[in-house]
């Protein structure tokens, strides 16, 4: 009954820290909204190109881009957190509380889960008062779901690199994968309008899968095409990052 | 004074050089953003407005150069950041050193960085093919103005630094520079931006910036872009050192 309650405890941590730091935080809820007005705003030409799957909408095919992005940014902030942690010796100390490591892994990355939630309930309410087409309550809840999944394995990546750093100096590094993980994918254009060697990396990044299952329901109407391909690329990505993450941290101090 | 800028400097550079894992995300970042958006978006040179470029990867070069030289100013900041929360701040304020060295030193640094930067653009724009129209002295216009571009943007992270004195809190900034940089005409032509960007990047000295940096790139050398890019370089460096400074006196005198 232990475990829970740490992994409980953890989330509402991270979530206190929002609170509690919220220079640190605010820039990370708004980055995803920013980064849609931005890119529909310099890139939004780009709709007018024959082949793009909603004539002049640019800016509701890259809202499913800033959901992930959200996500990936805050994986990324809770691999931050814990090498601040790590750093100031906060993380010594719940690693000899008699607590499981597994516990302690879900606890951080599940907070992520939850936390993501934020940068998207600014994004998509930023998106629909701009005019951004609406998804339908499946798609919606389904984007919701995706996303959250998503965050908990960019937290992974992240804390196996905090837990290998035990420096926030490496959040660059954090950043980086989850950045390429979201942008290598149909990020800006449909599969036919990319070039040939970015339409070969999409195809082999499962994040596109992700993504494709996020921006169904912006774009057209939720199928199970697309659906389970994504929750597919979720299962492996969790299984290897959860694994990879949950390994460091079992070898810290032993 | 200059001994403690260029001491000050040089421990700077000895320690971004001395973990290249941290280094490298500044110009990882645009390296992979470069390459994404000449992927996703080449098609859109058949835009009609779109200038008469050799490729969207050139048109992209001076895009890349410019977030870089931004990313280097948060790193920068990052720097500062973590040597006022780790203490070592406090102990160069109580050394005998010139106050002014404190911020000139990191600044002087994030310029040399900008230069390093400036070449792995340039050396990666002749790798896949880019064409640099204006030539050699076109290079060294693009360095020249990156130098100079480099060295604000070191000076906002400084003044950053010296007023949120986290790293975390600098840290977050990362996101903003995509703002800043998608409010101007770095990603995109300028007559091609959608409202509100196209207002915005008018008056957005990122995009003189950006313009001067592109313009020996895509074209022979004008005197125009290239100008323009040259002022709002060196006008953003003497506002930013400024306001670098006035941080520095504010921390002082809180201290």
């Amino acid at each position: 009954m232990r475990e829970p309650r740490v992994v409980w405890a953890l989330m509402r941590r991270a979530l206190n820290e929002i609170l509690r730091v919220p220079g640190a935080a605010i820039p990370g809820v708004l980055a995803p909204t920013i980064f849609m007005i931005g890119l529909s705003g310099v890139f939004g030409a780009a709709a007018k190109l024959r082949g793009f799957p909603i004539a002049d909408d640019f800016r509701t095919f890259i809202i499913p881009v800033g959901l992930l992005q959200g996500a990936g940014f805050t994986g990324a902030a809770t691999g931050v957190n814990l090498a601040r942690d790590i750093e100031q010796g906060w993380f010594d100390r719940l690693l000899m509380a008699p607590v499981g490591r597994s516990a302690l892994l879900a606890g951080t990355v599940l907070s992520a889960s939850l936390r993501c939630l934020l940068p998207a309930t600014a994004l998509l309410i930023v998106g629909f008062a701009l005019g951004a087409r609406w998804p339908g309550l499946l798609g919606l809840a389904l984007a919701i779901v995706l996303i959250s999944a998503l965050a908990a394995v960019a937290a992974c990546w992240a804390v196996m690199l905090a837990l290998r750093f035990r420096t926030q100096q490496a959040a660059s590094l954090m950043q980086i994968g989850t950045f390429v993980a979201v942008l290598f994918t149909t990020a800006y254009a449909p599969k036919r309008l990319l070039t040939p060697w970015l339409r070969d990396v999409s195809e082999l990044n499962p994040v596109t899968h992700v993504l494709e299952g996020v921006r169904q329901g912006f774009i057209g109407s939720v199928t199970w095409g697309k659906t389970w391909p994504a929750f597919a690329a979720l299962l492996g990505l969790t299984v290897v990052f959860g694994g990879f993450a949950l390994r460091s941290l079992t070898r810290v101090g032993r | 004074m200059r001994r403690a800028t260029l001491a000050l400097a040089r421990r700077s550079l000895r320690n971004t050089l001395r973990r290249p894992q941290f280094l490298a995300p500044l110009v990882a970042f645009p390296t992979l953003f470069l390459a994404v958006n000449t992927g996703g978006l080449s098609r859109t040179t058949d835009l009609p407005g779109f200038p008469q470029v050799h490729g969207f990867f050139d048109f992209q070069l001076a895009a890349a150069i410019t977030q870089s030289l931004l990313l280097g100013g948060v790193a920068s900041g990052i720097a500062v950041a973590l040597d006022i929360e780790g203490g070592f701040f406090d102990r160069l304020v109580a050394a005998p050193v010139p106050r002014l060295a404190l911020v000139a030193g990191r600044v002087l640094a994030t310029g040399v960085l900008a230069l390093g930067q400036v070449a792995w653009f340039l050396a990666l724009g002749l790798i896949f093919g880019a064409h640099i129209e204006g030539g050699v002295p076109g290079a060294l216009v693009v360095f020249a103005i990156g130098a100079v571009a480099g060295t604000g943007f070191g000076a906002i992270g400084v003044a950053l630094a010296l007023r949120a004195r986290s790293a975390s809190t600098v840290q977050g900034i990362f996101p903003l520079v995509f703002v800043i940089l998608f409010l101007s005409s770095a990603f995109f032509p300028r007559e091609l931006l959608s409202q509100p960007a196209k207002a915005v990047a008018d008056y957005n000295p990122l995009s003189y910036i950006a313009e001067g940096l592109r313009d020996p790139i895509v074209s022979t050398v004008s005197a125009g872009p290239v100008l323009y890019g040259l002022l709002a370089a060196a006008a953003l460096t003497v506002a930013m050192a400024w306001l670098a400074v006035l941080a520095l006196r504010g921390r002082l005198a809180n201290d």
